[in-house]
């Protein structure tokens, strides 16, 4: 194919290094330091040298245990009871803190249920990060569906053919241009327990019935303020890449489909879904990997408060890596996150192989 | 039976309007509040949140939070690094992703597929998972200035800029772009003498006004909007951007009359610049897409 008039070495290769040189030292370097100081031992600045630690980083990260704990009995065998008849445990640290268990040692609680007369608790060796892949997975699973889900809803409604549909599509896609900063301090004065816009107008609707409350402040509610924003926030985004989905499909299939006399419904399950196959994968994919880098809400909002409920891994990956200076730290858990970013792109080309 | 219909019909359309419009409403809300909220003292701001007034300029309207935020902050030089961060930065990869792309796209050359295939496999690693290591890079990097070799990129523009020259999608929207030109074009002016920098420029170039407008509205949107990176690369006032400069006004007791004004100064330029160009916001957003 490669005719002798467009064989030129050099040229090509002067034209594509600097491009080329410059996202091999800022992307694929630093992405292969990830792995390697994640073995190490490394602090941005450190009078003692960097050790190699092998995987005690990742066991310092990961380590999980369940252990039962016995009720404290008393001299019947009867398990001791408090004065709200809750039964008395021995406290945890018992164990994690005893030689007889070297395997649990430092570890913590994270959380526990009754079984029986006993109780199982789950202790992990790093809590905080627990909770911060709990909360992350959860906010991915719970944003992607909504926001993809809304997002067609939107593009739905967008792609009537009335007049000055385009303003209000460039209304909706609006809030994607602002910082998702600006917009995070704004819902913070939203969300605001005392003079909050969110509590006087839910106020407003029911005739005050309503209690209001702290929004960010209370760990029931904190991570599902942070998901409604970032829905609100990046909606519109994938409004418009079903919308260019959308107007992919032929209007022919349309006019046959009303030929054929099939009602809306019908319409949207045989002519519309089906075109919008390849879309929605793709938009599944964009939302869930822009929601695994959840980062500036949190920032913004809650510092990972109340409680740890809005701890996210890129915010730890920052609070360690950058505030507490841990390279080795925040690199273990930009590993991790990588892993369960590529999973789900091994998982995307899975489901758009060709068949 | 016609003017049944006929009512029918404009009844839908109305209700199809307030739909619309009620929707609009959502998105719209907290921008307006920022907006108004910004000309109000801060004791009327707080109490305004109980009423619609909270998006109405009604009051004790004056731009006096403009004067006390730029009094509080050096929030002109924060901006100006914002545009002189993000101006540099979409101009060079505008330039430098072009030319590597038209390298991959028209020359043929040892090792092509192979970096075109690196390339596009970066795609899958999010900036989120690199930014630590970068970070311990970048603070020990040389760099030849002035005053000879100094180590360390820390607290710079070019730490905020060279990192974030070249990146997989911008290259990969060239090169799609550049797959669906006709490669009789680039062939006759080779056949014609003219050299490969001279056909990247006179031929190539002219034509590509589309793709450079995507890349430079998502490249702009990026740099002009960056938080993290900046967060953790700049402490000195002198080179910080915009979005990280907002921590100044949350020190002591936050004025929020003055936070509403500054996010009010950031974000309306880039509003405006918006709906100038809200097609081709949009468009690049579709290509992104289709394509990405």
């Amino acid at each position: 194919m490669a005719s002798k008039l467009t064989q030129s070495n050099g040229a090509g290769w002067a034209f594509a290094l600097p491009g080329f040189g410059l996202i091999a030292i800022f992307i694929v370097l630093p992405f292969f330091f990830a792995f390697a100081l994640s073995l190490t031992n490394q602090r941005l600045i450190s009078p003692n040298p960097t050790e190699f630690v092998g995987f005690e980083n990742y066991r310092d990260l990961m380590g999980l245990a369940v252990i039962t704990l016995e009720p404290e009995r008393d001299a019947d065998g009867n398990a001791i009871r408090d004065e709200d008849g809750e039964i008395a445990y021995p406290r945890v640290r018992t164990i994690t803190r005893s030689d007889d268990f070297p395997e649990y040692r430092g570890m913590r609680e994270w959380f526990r249920w009754q079984s029986g007369e006993n109780a199982r608790v789950v202790i992990a060796a790093d809590v905080v990060f627990m909770k911060a892949l709990r909360n992350t997975l959860l906010f991915v699973l719970v944003v992607a569906p909504v926001q993809a889900t809304i997002a067609l809803g939107l593009a739905l409604l967008i792609n009537q053919k009335i007049r000055g549909i385009n303003i209000f599509r460039t209304i909706y896609f609006m809030p994607v241009v602002v910082s998702i900063v600006v917009v995070s301090l704004l819902w913070r004065f939203i969300y605001d327990g005392s003079d909050g816009l969110l509590n006087n107008i839910l106020a407003g609707l029911t005739f005050g019935l309503f209690e209001p409350r702290d929004w960010l402040g209370e760990t029931s509610t904190a991570l599902g303020a942070i998901m409604a924003m970032s829905v609100w926030q990046g909606v519109g985004f994938h409004m418009v890449i079903w919308l260019s989905g959308l107007q992919t499909i032929s209007p022919t299939l349309y006019e046959a489909a009303e030929i054929e006399g099939a009602n809306k419904r019908q319409i949207f399950r045989y002519v519309t879904w089906p075109g919008l196959r390849n879309t929605a994968v793709l938009v599944l994919i964009v939302i869930t990997m822009q929601a695994f880098a959840l980062f500036a809400q949190v920032d913004v909002m809650t510092q990972g408060g109340p409680l740890d409920s809005t701890q996210s891994l890129v915010f730890q990956t920052v609070d360690r890596g950058y505030r507490k200076q841990d390279i080795s730290g925040g690199s273990v858990i930009s590993v991790v996150l990588f892993l369960i970013v590529l999973c789900i792109s091994l998982l995307q080309r899975w489901l758009t192989r060709d068949r | 039976m016609a003017q049944i219909s006929a009512d029918n019909h404009g009844l839908r359309l109305a209700v199809r309007y307030l739909v619309l419009i009620l929707i609009a409403l959502i998105f719209v809300f907290p921008l307006v509040f920022m907006m108004m909220s910004s000309l109000k003292p801060d004791q009327q701001l707080l109490a305004d949140t109980s009423s619609l007034r909270a998006f109405l300029p009604v009051g004790d309207i004056s731009l006096d939070n403009y004067r006390d935020a730029f009094a509080r902050a050096p929030v002109a030089i924060f901006v100006m690094n914002s545009v002189i961060v993000t101006g540099t930065t979409v101009l060079l990869s505008l330039f430098i992703c072009s030319l590597a792309a038209f390298s991959f796209v028209f020359l043929r050359w040892r090792g092509r597929a192979l970096l075109l295939g690196i390339i596009v496999a970066t795609f899958i690693i999010p900036f989120e998972t690199i930014a630590i290591p970068l970070l311990l890079m970048v603070s020990q990097l040389p760099w030849i200035g002035l005053d000879g070799i100094e180590i360390g990129w820390l607290n710079t523009y070019r730490v905020q800029i060279i990192p974030w020259i070249a990146d997989g999608l911008t290259v990969f929207l060239f090169v799609q772009f550049f797959k669906d030109l006709p490669g009789e074009l680039i062939e006759a002016s080779r056949v014609e003498g003219a050299s490969w920098w001279q056909i990247y420029l006179k031929v190539v170039m002219p034509l590509s006004g589309p793709v450079l407008a995507t890349a430079a509205i998502l490249k702009f949107l990026i740099m002009y909007n960056q938080y993290l990176w900046p967060l953790i690369v700049v402490q000195q006032e002198s080179v910080r951007p915009v979005m990280v400069g907002l921590g100044y006004f949350f020190q002591l007791n936050t004025a929020w009359g003055e936070v509403m004004a500054y996010l009010t100064v950031i974000t309306l330029p880039v509003l405006a610049f918006y709906l100038v160009l809200q097609r081709a916001f949009i468009a690049s957003i579709a290509s992104t897409g289709v394509k990405g």
